[in-house]
């Protein structure tokens, strides 16, 4: 081996003061168009933040959290029922919709390949995603309310999983794509059986994706108000059951927002904050919960 | 214990394309068996045969009898107990990343719900030996994902998920293909300890590779075996002019 430099076999030449100087100044261009952009994208979010703790905060007290809402007239009261109730609604959603998502996925990604079923449940979904939320709750008010004769905490669940189910079950098949076939050969290639295959390799190598997707759908419809308008209803005072009207967050502060009270406006704030930190602190939770099995050096 | 694999009248198809005709073959139990031949000539889709790994592809087909001593892979047992039996090693490592290493090396077991610890812990210590990994691994067995490791010891540890089923046949498609040569020294020694316990079917683009570790070796071109011989004659007296032209670089 030479220990000289190596030389280019055709001299380079040498770039010009001009065009260093244009390249230099498109890349900062950039570099500040990029910045500026993300900035856009996340002041909403912190204006929203911040002005929902400006005018919510001063209303939060124990009342809030332990207490139903209080007559019109009397002061105080709170939203504990509404907590609750949107507690039970999104759990019975969570519970429909995501096993049912996530199957649909799996069949779209590992059995339904190219076949005219796979293509039709993707479009069904795709358009399913669009469908605006007022008219979910429409259906479910005459597919559900109207057989049960009466409005219900089920029937504001059943909304609320059919708007998860889509966006779970497309994420869910994106990424199971991503898990290369060769893990699945690897799998087959032991004599382990498909159906093992598809939950303990190409499923839990998709887990942390699929998740997210689970939260993106499970943050989207925990705001929801239509769908609950003519489905859970909503409710002033405790209930439990499940075929009863139930109070929910975004209902109450949709009550309270369009009410010709100050006191109640300012609840509805506060309702607003407490809901934000909620979904919050739920994605939080499950993105800490599911990070906790990740081995050292997995991709 | 390994045992001969006999091959009559084989004939595979992706699609239209007749990958693989008429190939006869007997594949002697306890030696190491070479395939060599240009890249698209069949070599793969015939080991894949061997372990029916062919008929997972929705489009692929197979015709012919392929025996494991007395069975008839194709009629007495289903996929999933033949691919128990014979086991596959691929071209490239290809680790479950969500694993550890230990779960990695058992997972044929663990996935098959086979849950005793003990003899859990057994296995992945002497696959891991039979592998020659475990001095390296076996401080972070369950600490680190099976792709942390580097892509020899990645491969390594494939073959050693591959034994710990207990399989008798091993099948290797290209194993060092993608590693660097002191990783390819180890995978070669390998194959040269394995073959006392186990029948070695290797298919290679390496033909140093094939006379160093193979007795017997089949030349393959356009789907058809050319010639099957042993290693010896194939590279120093070849019968047929077209393994000659191949094995001295006239083309391919």
């Amino acid at each position: 081996m030479s220990t000289q430099p190596l030389t280019p076999l055709t001299p380079q030449p040498k770039p010009s003061a001009f065009s260093t100087m244009r390249r230099r100044t498109m890349n900062q261009l950039i570099t500040v168009l990029s910045v500026l952009s993300t900035v856009l994208v996340i002041a909403p979010l912190v204006a929203i933040l911040v002005y929902l703790i400006y005018k919510g905060a001063s209303s939060l007290n124990l009342a809030f959290f332990t207490h139903i809402p209080a007559p019109v007239g009397e002061p105080g009261g709170g939203m504990a029922n509404s907590i609750v109730g949107s507690g039970i609604i999104l759990f019975l959603a969570s519970l429909m919709g995501i096993p049912i998502g996530i199957a649909a996925g799996v069949y779209l990604a590992e059995f339904a390949r190219g076949t005219i079923l796979g293509n039709a449940i993707r479009f069904t979904a795709d358009v399913l995603n669009g469908v605006p939320s007022i008219v979910m709750g429409i259906s479910i008010y005459s597919l559900v309310v109207m057989q049960q004769k009466h409005f219900s905490a089920l029937a504001g669940g059943i909304a609320l999983a059919i708007m998860m189910v889509p966006t779970i079950t497309r994420t869910t098949e994106e990424m199971l794509s991503t898990v290369p076939h060769a893990i699945r050969e690897a799998a087959l290639g032991l004599g382990v059986p498909k159906w093992r295959t598809v939950l303990s390799v190409s499923l839990r190598t998709a887990s942390p994706g699929i998740i997210t997707g689970c939260m993106l759908a499970f943050a989207r419809v925990a705001g929801e108000t239509a769908p609950l308008l003519f489905t859970a209803f909503g409710n002033q005072f405790w209930s439990f059951k499940l075929n009863e009207p139930i109070a929910a967050l975004p209902l109450q502060i949709y009550v309270y927002a369009i009410s010709p009270y100050d006191e109640w406006h300012r609840l509805a704030w506060a309702g607003s904050l407490v809901l934000i930190v909620m979904i919050m602190v739920a994605v939080t939770l499950v993105r800490i919960f599911a990070n906790r099995g990740v081995l050292k050096g997995a991709s | 214990m390994g045992v001969g694999i006999q091959v009559e009248n084989l004939n595979a198809w992706y699609g239209t394309t007749h990958t693989l005709q008429d190939i006869n073959l007997h594949i002697p139990a306890n030696h190491a068996t070479a395939l060599i031949g240009p890249s698209g000539c069949g070599k793969s889709t015939f080991v894949r045969c061997l372990n029916r790994m062919h008929e997972t592809n929705p489009i692929a087909r197979a015709t012919g009898v392929i025996k494991m001593g007395d069975l008839d892979i194709y009629k007495d047992a289903s996929p999933v107990e033949i691919r128990r039996r014979v086991g596959m090693v691929f071209q490239r490592p290809n680790p479950f990343p969500t694993m550890s290493i230990y779960d990695n090396v058992a997972s044929g077991l663990k996935l098959n719900g086979f849950r005793n610890r003990r003899i859990l812990d057994e296995t992945v210590e002497r696959s891991l030996k039979q592998a020659a990994l475990w001095e390296e691994v076996k401080d972070d067995l369950k600490k680190k994902s099976g792709a942390s490791l580097s892509g020899g010891q990645q491969q390594r540890m494939c073959i050693a998920r591959a034994l710990a089923v207990d399989p008798e046949v091993l099948l290797m498609d290209e194993p060092a293909s993608a590693l660097d040569p002191v990783s390819t020294s180890k995978i070669e020694d390998l194959i040269f300890q394995l073959k006392s316990q186990y029948t070695i079917v290797i298919v290679t683009h390496n033909m140093q590779q094939a006379a160093r570790v193979a007795e017997n070796t089949g030349f393959f071109l356009n789907g058809k075996m050319v010639e099957f011989d042993s290693t010896h004659k194939i590279f120093t007296n070849p019968r047929d002019k077209r393994t000659e032209d191949y094995i001295t670089g006239r083309f391919g």
